[in-house]
């Protein structure tokens, strides 16, 4: 399969990655190479298989709506970003 | 190990191994050293022995941390420039249940950004060295905590492994490497890779110690709705006779080597009185297909919460609010951390979807059933770990497909999210460690580690 330079961009912005033209370049042959190799999954014939996509089979484990002790405060929580102000995460203006 | 009591402090035990991780400084083990709070600890320890008060099952043990479990010591940098600034203000639940018992984190062990790689290689912080040979690499994506072990800097190092990343590294070291059945101990704490098949697991120097870092470790956590109730420490003893070897794992590809070693358990098991099985398991050579669909998927999502905003790195050479994110991203991941997640975003996307996500889940249905079927043969199966022993550094880093070939015979492991005990199995002409490894069914993980007890006996 070949992958167009178009491909690459669309993936790249999916991916939320500001690329240069360079690093788009240098990715392109990688990711050929790549998806040409996964790609020989096609030999394997599933017909009738049902997916697995937890090896336990479980689904959906719920637990009570209760508020638990939370070992992280606010304040801890907060420290990790590099603009706070009123208990609030700062980011750039958007509008 | 040796264990903190009247006649050895846990003091002494932890400046030694520090000691030793700065001797082997050249090696790249550690990103960070923990000795201030570890030593602090080491006092508390002994002050409470010299008391008669009573200790845990780990007093005084000094340990490494992979770098991807959250620690309140030092910052969880996932070796990644991401993260490098982050402080977690919590401890996952094996960090939590080892220290409970008294064991002391004197350090993180370097890896593979993300736990990206097989070959610590893809560290933003830089390659660690084979524990043997300075030109050669650690393995991964666990390099850093398997050379501690192998250089007998600690007794233990915990590890993560999503498609091999204890037990390649443990083979490429010489020293034993567990991952236990999918669920078996809790996630909670560590940086995620791939939800489906990421499993906390430990490098020691023999089978004992395995066995008590299991017991401590194994359980359900609410914090980790995936783990199974504990299974581990109720485990009745099984006889065991047959043991498989995959004939389609025979061939050229394999080093002579290791297809040696493994000949070589063969012939010391039959001697033993158990009988070998001949496998045929087809489905196994599409696996590495199969986990380099399914992982990317995974991996795509669980790392598109670094946002560059909460935590983490944040670029400066953003304008905007829509810069953060895409310039922290771009600037924080390694160039392997992005082919993976833009891997992930291609097998998911519309068009793509059922040809490679999906039927990669079906493919994993057969691998899966292909696992039952054998361990209604035999009780356990007998493997290489990799096709090659430690490779050169720099020699693949740069051809991610040959690198992703390395893993051929650790992940359908993982895709089955079966148990497999890396053994240390002898070493080349030159030195270098060879390794194989024990796979059992589903919960089967107490006997299988008193299973290799019997081949730790042929040296």
């Amino acid at each position: 399969m070949k992958i167009k330079r178009e491909d690459i961009l669309h993936l790249a912005d999916l991916s939320n990655f500001s690329m240069s033209d360079k690093e788009i370049d240098s990715l392109g042959n990688d990711l050929e190479n790549i998806i040409s190799y996964i790609s020989e999954l096609n030999e394997l014939d599933t017909d009738g298989v049902e997916p697995t996509y937890q090896v336990f089979e479980m689904e959906n484990i719920w637990r009570d709506d209760e508020i638990k002790e939370q070992e992280a405060t606010r304040e801890d929580l907060l420290a990790l970003t590099k603009e706070s102000e009123e208990n609030q995460i700062k980011v750039p203006k958007v509008l | 190990m040796k264990i903190a009591d009247k006649n050895t402090s846990a003091v002494s035990l932890v400046k030694e191994a520090l000691e030793k991780a700065k001797k082997y400084e050249d090696k790249h083990i550690f990103v960070s050293l923990n000795e201030e709070n570890a030593l602090k600890k080491a006092e508390e320890i002994d002050k409470k022995i010299a008391k008669g008060e009573k200790v845990g099952r780990l007093a005084g043990v000094p340990y490494a941390l992979k770098d991807n479990f959250l620690s309140k010591e030092g910052n969880t940098t996932a070796s990644s420039l991401i993260l490098e600034p982050f402080h977690s203000p919590i401890d996952s639940t094996t960090v939590k249940k080892l220290e409970e018992e008294g064991a002391i984190m004197i350090g993180r062990t370097n890896m593979d950004s993300f736990a990206h790689g097989s070959s610590t290689e893809n560290s933003y912080f830089g390659p660690t060295k084979n524990a043997k040979d300075d030109e050669r690499v650690a393995g991964g994506s666990s390099g850093g905590s398997a050379v501690a072990v192998a250089l007998d800097i600690v007794p233990f190092a915990t590890g993560t492994d999503t498609g091999g990343s204890i037990r390649q590294p443990a083979s490429f070291n010489g020293v034993y490497g567990f991952k236990p059945t999918y669920g078996t101990i809790s996630r909670y704490g560590v940086v995620a890779m791939a939800s489906s098949t990421d499993c906390i697991g430990f490098f020691t120097k023999n089978t004992e110690d395995m066995n008590l870092l299991m017991e401590i470790c194994a359980g359900q956590d609410s914090n980790d709705m995936t783990t199974l109730p504990d299974y581990y420490n109720e485990t009745e003893e099984k006889e065991v006779k047959k043991i498989g070897i995959i004939k389609d794992f025979d061939n050229d590809k394999v080093d002579e080597n290791i297809r040696n070693a493994l000949a070589k358990k063969v012939e010391f098991l039959k001697q033993k009185g158990y009988e070998i099985v001949e496998l045929s398991m087809p489905t196994l050579k599409y696996a590495l297909a199969v986990y380099y669909i399914i992982v990317p998927a995974e991996v795509s999502s669980n790392l598109s919460r670094h946002d560059g905003i909460r935590y983490g790195y944040r670029s400066d050479n953003a304008k905007d609010l829509g810069e953060i994110f895409s310039k922290s991203r771009n600037e924080g991941f390694m160039s392997e951390n992005k082919r993976r997640i833009m891997i992930g975003n291609f097998v998911l996307s519309s068009g793509f979807y059922d040809a490679y996500y999906l039927k990669a889940q079906k493919a994993r249905t057969k691998i899966i059933e292909e696992y039952k079927n054998a361990f209604e043969k035999v009780d356990y199966i007998l493997t290489p770990v990799s096709p090659n022993p430690a490779f050169r550094l720099g020699e693949k880093v740069n051809d991610p497909v040959s690198m992703y070939l390395e893993d051929v015979m650790s992940v359908p492991i993982n895709l089955a999210g079966v148990p497999s005990l890396a053994v240390p199995a002898g070493t080349t002409e030159t030195g270098l460690p060879l390794g194989l490894q024990i796979v059992g069914p589903r919960r089967s993980d107490k006997n299988l580690l008193k299973f290799a007890k019997i081949l730790e006996e042929d040296k």
